[in-house]
């Protein structure tokens, strides 16, 4: 007990790792007891991206002046891509710790069991609202070829940062409670000034200084594949580079907290 | 070597109420100290105005070793619950050692890290998952807390159902079937209806002479003469008294807290 923090907050990080089968477990239980007594269940999650798609697919194409054929599987991608990947993620990765308290004030587990519990939740998720865009490539015969796989890593690299949400973000609001408000304003101006709903090529030449924006960074990581384009070195670059200052933020910010996390929540 | 060893060992509780939960007060406040400290001649004082800090365990030296069975006393408050915290790992603290050997297995709570919205069984296999137990001894420990709880048909609802008596029950059962070698119990253990109580003594008991360190806290004496060896009277954080059971309530009794 008389370790340092470094190797505390180390041996905390391994240990979560090496219990996944517990944080798989919780994960799947909070999205079955979110679900319990309805009948359909997670897929309301896919019933609900459905809808939103295709009311939105209709007016913006309308709006933007655009192809249904174009205009929707960019949509529905960027939608499904949007919501669970970066707005959900870092919504939930706030409450992460003040939600399991009791189980923390219960017993001694690693507290980044609490990161791989929530990871594993959204990976369901995304798992059911990523049906839509699917079905919608299927609908219009857009087929992205092998090049897709290239978002694979991009994946990845969400995964790694939304842990390190946890990890920052976690502990900051337990500590203080007004920051998942703030958070959750802060997503929903992302989400407007992001290529979500509309399409980078509608800037025109002021398109490039989109690049300032971490999100479109990100997001470009794992959309542009999937819809037939490599991200540019420049994106790859910023989005990298971006990811080791938050994982290192995160791991200074859990170094200093942990100890206090039991306290907090 | 099973034991359990403090130096110095302090703990420091912060209690936030009002604005302190506040980032933009907290960080507005700071500021505000600051500009008012470089007015001011001499030293700073933190102002922590919404903060609320407890000393809960005040420079405690113990050492407890195998084989010992300790009972801690005290007022509501004295910090025998924080103390069983912290020995499980929960709370932690920078001020002075603490080395626990051995391995610790805590009841805090009836319903230590129980999901009220599972059912019973449910509850049984996360705890089992929680433990780290394989596929057959989850089984099998499904079966006998089955069996201990008696809960028949709810063992298949959700545990908000329950009656409180029936969540102890669950609860009691699903926590004290590991072996630990370090057993920290709070007083909780108390409750239920008679004919569970006698049942519950009989378990406890039997898992009591399987560990090596028992620690308990209790407001019941006369457990606490029945099963400890030493007892720990604790006041405001700090040991008022330490030494064999019957001294040690005796002087307890006779400074009119029993």
């Amino acid at each position: 007990m008389s370790q340092s923090p470094l190797a505390l907050a180390w041996d905390d990080i391994v240990s979560g790792l090496r219990r996944w089968r517990l944080a798989a477990m919780l994960g799947w239980t909070d999205i079955r007891l979110r679900y319990r007594g309805s009948v359909l269940g997670p897929c309301w999650l896919t019933l609900s991206a459905l809808v939103m798609v295709a009311s939105m697919g209709v007016i913006y194409a309308r709006l933007f002046h655009m192809v249904l054929k174009d205009y929707l599987p960019f949509l529905s991608l960027s939608l499904a891509l949007w919501q669970v990947g970066l707005a959900s993620l870092l919504q939930e990765s706030c409450t992460c710790f003040t939600e399991a308290d009791s189980m923390i004030h219960a017993m001694k587990l690693p507290y980044t069991l609490q990161a791989i519990r929530l990871l594993v939740r959204n990976a369901i998720v995304f798992a059911h609202s990523i049906i839509v865009p699917i079905g919608v490539f299927i609908l219009y015969g857009v087929w992205p070829g092998l090049v897709s796989l290239a978002s694979l890593p991009g994946l990845l690299l969400w995964c790694v940062n939304g842990y390190a949400a946890c990890l920052l973000l976690g502990p900051f609001c337990a500590r203080f409670r007004d920051i998942t408000p703030v958070v959750a304003a802060f997503m929903q101006i992302a989400f407007y000034v992001t290529p979500i709903i509309w399409q980078p090529g509608q800037l025109g030449a002021r398109s490039r200084y989109l690049l300032l924006n971490p999100f479109y960074d990100m997001m470009e990581l794992v959309r542009g594949p999937i819809l037939g384009h490599l991200p540019s070195l420049t994106m790859i670059g910023i989005s990298v580079g971006l990811s080791v200052i938050w994982c290192g933020l995160a791991f200074m910010t859990f170094l200093r907290t942990r100890a206090r996390l039991a306290f907090w929540v | 070597m099973v034991s359990i060893t403090l130096r110095d060992y302090s703990l420091i509780y912060p209690m936030f109420h009002g604005s302190a939960r506040s980032f933009k007060k907290s960080l507005f406040k700071g500021v505000r100290q600051k500009l008012r400290d470089r007015q001011a001649v001499g030293g700073s004082i933190i102002s922590q105005s919404d903060t609320t800090v407890v000393v809960a365990l005040d420079t405690l030296s113990l050492d407890i070793v195998s084989g010992e069975r300790v009972g801690l006393i005290g007022h509501n408050g004295a910090g025998k619950s924080t103390l069983l915290r912290a020995m499980a790992g929960i709370y932690e603290s920078s001020l002075g050692t603490m080395q626990v050997e051995g391995e610790v297995h805590a009841l805090l709570s009836p319903q230590a890290g129980m999901n009220t919205d599972l059912t019973g069984r449910e509850n049984i296999r996360l705890y089992a998952r929680v433990l780290g137990l394989s596929d057959k001894a989850t089984k099998r420990l499904e079966e006998e807390v089955e069996s201990f709880a008696e809960l028949g048909a709810f063992m298949d609802l959700p545990v908000r159902h329950y009656s409180s008596g029936m969540a102890i029950r669950l609860g009691f059962g699903l926590t004290t079937s590991p072996r630990p070698e370090i057993l920290l119990m709070d007083e909780w253990f108390m409750a239920g209806d008679s004919h569970f109580q006698e049942k519950a003594r009989d378990r406890l008991t039997r898992l009591i002479e399987c560990v090596r360190i028992l620690v308990v806290t209790s407001h019941s004496l006369p457990i606490l003469r029945e099963w400890c060896t030493r007892i720990i009277w604790m006041e405001a954080g700090r040991v008022r008294m330490d030494g064999p059971a019957n001294l040690v309530i005796d002087a307890y009794e006779a400074a009119g807290q029993g």
